[in-house]
């Protein structure tokens, strides 16, 4: 089942678009400092996989499989978010701060 | 209508990067779920949008917020670990390299095939989705764990 008014132009649009999202959570990754907004880099390649998934089935011919599929990437995404936070949270508890680049530092 | 979409999850994305306060990039992370979730559902992805807005835009939100409001917003300066150009440098090839990989061969649309998603997802990945359970129990289990040992040192 391909989507209703799915087009090659669309999906070459939508491509282009997943390829920026994910060059945009690889950038945040890079750049950002704060653990909490590491996560949220993470979430944002999440995302773009998600998109990625619903469009190689879209162009397969596969929706139904790679939605099953998106399913099982959304409930992972939330287990890495909740662990990514409570982690961010239990580090600013001990250490007293989110910043990376002090956490780098810390010894003993 | 694709393209706008695209453009307004792009420029969400960025903004829950760039933001100075961290509410600021949970909300914009809220609003670039609920864009690709229309966008999932224009491509005939009706359940996995539901799943999508209502568990990525609604429950991880919340989730944001709430350690958000643990930590508090930590002023962290704006120099990032990397230099910028090198960050370029390094996302431009990932994407570049990325792109050469999975850009499909001719022809693109597919004609429609396989099982109604229930089945699939029910009986033909049925493994699957009990490992799911499995993974959103031990990950309960492991915030209980996080936040019972700080409540115990906090005693």
């Amino acid at each position: 089942m391909n989507g209703p008014g799915v087009d090659m132009s669309e999906m070459s649009i939508l491509f282009t678009g997943v390829l920026g999202l994910i060059g945009i959570g690889l950038y945040g990754l890079l750049v950002v400092r704060n653990l909490l907004k590491i996560v949220i880099a993470l979430q944002i390649l999440i995302k773009a996989a998600l998109l990625a998934l619903i469009w190689a089935g879209t162009v397969s011919g596969q929706l139904n499989l790679s939605q099953s599929l998106a399913i099982t990437v959304v409930m992972t995404d939330t287990i890495v978010a909740v662990v990514g936070l409570a982690l961010a949270i239990r580090v600013r508890q001990t250490a007293g701060t989110l910043d990376v680049r002090e956490l780098g530092r810390l010894r003993g | 209508m694709t393209a706008l979409l695209l453009a307004g999850a792009l420029a969400c994305a960025l903004q829950a990067v760039r933001a100075n306060r961290l509410i600021s990039s949970a909300l914009y992370l809220a609003a670039l779920s609920l864009v690709t979730a229309v966008l999932m559902y224009r491509l005939g992805a009706a359940e996995a949008a539901v799943v999508e807005l209502s568990v990525g835009a609604g429950l991880v939100t919340v989730l944001f917020v709430f350690a958000i409001a643990i930590t508090g917003e930590d002023a962290i300066a704006a120099r990032s670990p990397v230099p910028a150009p090198v960050a370029w440098t390094l996302t431009v090839l990932a994407i570049a390299a990325l792109a050469i990989l999975i850009v499909p061969p001719e022809p693109w649309l597919a004609p429609a095939a396989g099982l109604p998603l229930p089945e699939l997802f029910w009986e033909v990945r049925g493994l699957d989705a009990l490992v799911q359970v499995g993974l959103i129990f031990a990950g309960v289990m492991g915030i209980l764990g996080l936040l019972v040992e700080r409540g115990r040192e906090g005693r």
